[in-house]
């Protein structure tokens, strides 16, 4: 963690979101809220959380900040430095590897010029592999901010980071143009008569 | 073959309305006050009449499970729902979230009833952000519709529930360290006893139970625990979510009935495997913690706990991953065990140790840069490892290179001999 010299505080509209978070937990039991305000803080914070932010959530928890580092370094979602505007988590674990994952990284590693964990000089790409991400009928896949692009190839992925790229959004989901989620691309077997 | 009919999730592929009077359309929250009247007994009767097994991997019964919550205890009893998929191989919560939230909802409120809870937390991973949008919305719909809140479908019952959003820590699918999670703390594993359900959330009675054992309580309780109980076989019954990856033409997720034979699951609804049956080399059946299956256990394996257990591996989430001749089997036991190193939370020293060096071991083994009595050396690691954690992420590390070493050594070995110039004499 780097020693911060970044102020940070939530948003009005945040702390109003921040009330609804700790009304999910029983009274006494704010150490709960520690995590959805961590995430609340990154996604104010162009996804990245700095010391400032976290000492902010220690304050409003009521804990020594310590233990809110703690919570902060443990999970791995938490950008504990500037990631770019498309953070591009590609997946390289089992279904994926099984299905082409390494080429797709590969792809992404050479289309970005980015090594492992790397952001472009612009800030507008992050790479980063990570582990599985919980779409594995539809590998290989990978997630950029909050969505997923599934069931890529080499063509597939470039021509996702191309469009990033160009500021567009393409629709995430299965880029094989066959399916649009996790039924056999074949055609269904089963569930065939409708509602 | 399961036919539509028996089949619970019958908008998994979200094809049709995903909103609350679509889920009432396909017979979703149907008579829910009715099912409450019965009582909590009832409802834990009749889940423990139906056979149902944590779906989570564990296999625990589900009914037994709820059967553990106190009745007299003076706090209160929370119910937790495990949505942290994160086994690799593994992406049926994931449909469940973002196509039947409403199976989802309503069986929290049923389990409820039946643990002697009044409020609900959902753990979903931090990854699933738009699932996590979907199941929020038809958690509002619910309110609003007077589903769930105060006087839950007019039962009389309080009933909330809440979603609590992980931020990445595959170790968090382990029932205490999510508990530890919900609590805003580090998530690692707590010693049992004491069990959960004495000392859970917060200090208090709690059950932890996965998404799909809990999205499926509505229709055993709709259409009676002896339906689910006579589908499948004994000791292994009802209907199951399979997602199937790797080497098929046609990886998808479909539920079957359990005991399906592991060719016809494949044969059927995945369109066979990648180059035929015969180009088959290995099977993952359970998420990345079971051990590897072989061709010739693939041809008669039954899917279900005990099916698989006969093969020395087991049903675990049903996340089937299949291998065909063009994998490199001791490369993706490696990659697993970049994983366990990277996942393990650090708290037991077997596990937090023990990972690296098995990690390190199988990429030495992967480029031919080891003795062949590595092997037996890394056999020996697994060894020393499994059992001797807290929680099982401990045993997930150790099995899947157990698997590899029994069923695969030659593969290993042949790497190693590969490099036989520079190993002459661990060839001997």
């Amino acid at each position: 963690m780097s020693v911060s010299t970044e102020k940070f505080a939530f948003s009005a509209e945040n702390l109003e979101v921040a009330k609804t978070i700790f009304a999910k937990y029983p009274e006494g039991r704010e150490a709960s809220a520690v995590m959805p305000l961590l995430t609340l803080a990154q996604r104010q914070n162009d996804n990245w959380l700095p010391t400032a932010a976290m000492d902010v959530v220690a304050d409003m928890v009521g804990l020594a900040p310590i233990r809110v580092y703690e919570v902060a370094t443990f999970y791995t979602m938490y950008n504990l430095k500037p990631v770019g505007k498309n953070f591009v988590q590609v997946c390289t674990n089992l279904s994926c590897l099984v299905k082409g994952a390494d080429e797709v990284f590969k792809v992404c590693k050479n289309k970005l010029n980015l090594e492992n964990g790397e952001t472009t000089p612009d800030g507008m790409f992050t790479l980063l592999e990570v582990e599985c991400l919980g779409a594995c009928v539809n590998a290989p896949m990978m997630q950029i901010n909050d969505d997923f692009y599934e069931d890529l190839d080499a063509n597939s992925a470039t021509a996702v980071l191309d469009a990033m790229a160009k500021g567009e959004t393409p629709n995430p989901g299965s880029q094989a143009g066959k399916r649009v989620g996790c039924q056999p691309a074949g055609g269904l077997t089963t569930l065939k008569g409708g509602e | 073959m399961l036919q539509d009919k028996d089949r619970i999730f019958t908008n998994i592929y979200g094809l049709h309305d995903i909103s609350v009077k679509g889920a009432q359309s396909r017979g979703d929250w149907d008579k829910t006050k009715d099912i409450i009247a019965k009582g909590r007994e009832w409802i834990v009767d009749e889940m423990k009449a139906s056979g149902l097994r944590g779906r989570g991997g564990a296999g625990f019964g589900t009914g037994m499970k709820w059967s553990f919550m106190p009745k007299d205890n003076p706090l209160p009893s929370y119910l937790v729902i495990n949505a942290d998929e994160g086994e690799p191989g593994t992406c049926k919560d994931r449909e469940i979230l973002r196509a039947e939230p409403h199976k989802l909802i309503e069986g929290a409120l049923l389990a409820s009833v039946g643990i002697g809870a009044h409020a609900c937390y959902i753990y979903v991973r931090g990854e699933f952000y738009r699932e996590t949008e979907v199941l929020q919305r038809a958690i509002d719909e619910a309110y609003a519709a007077g589903l769930v809140g105060k006087n839950a479908c007019k039962s009389g019952y309080d009933f909330d529930i809440y979603i609590h959003m992980g931020a990445g820590a595959y170790i968090c699918g382990e029932e205490s360290a999510l508990i530890e999670s919900i609590e805003g703390k580090k998530g690692q594993p707590r010693l049992k006893p004491p069990f959960p359900a004495n000392c859970g959330l917060y200090g208090c009675p709690t059950t932890v139970n996965n998404v799909e054992s809990i999205a499926v309580v509505p229709d055993i309780l709709r259409r009676g625990g002896s339906w689910f109980g006579g589908i499948g076989r004994e000791n292994n019954t009802g209907t199951k979510l399979f997602c199937i990856s790797g080497h098929v033409e046609n990886p998808c997720t479909v539920e079957e009935e359990m005991g399906i034979p592991m060719k016809d699951l494949l044969e059927k609804h995945c369109g066979g495997v990648t180059g035929g049956w015969n180009n088959l080399k290995a099977v993952i059946p359970g998420g990345s913690s079971v051990p590897m299956m072989n061709k010739a256990q693939c041809d008669v394996a039954l899917m279900d706990y005990d099916g698989l257990k006969e093969h020395g591996s087991g049903l675990g989430t049903a996340a089937v991953v299949v291998m065909n001749q063009s994998t490199d089997v001791v490369k993706v036991i490696t990659r697993l065990a970049a994983f366990y190193k990277h996942e393990s939370c650090g708290q037991c020293t077997p596990c937090r140790e023990g990972t690296g060096w098995m990690w390190r071991m199988m990429e030495r083994i992967c480029e031919g840069n080891a003795h062949i009595d590595e092997i037996d050396l890394l056999q020996d690691v697994t060894k020393r490892i499994e059992g001797h954690t807290i929680c099982a992420l401990g045993d997930a590390a150790a099995w899947p290179i157990q698997g590899l070493i029994r069923q695969f050594r030659g593969d290993m070995e042949a790497k190693i001999l590969a490099k036989v110039g520079t190993h002459a004499d661990a060839a001997e």
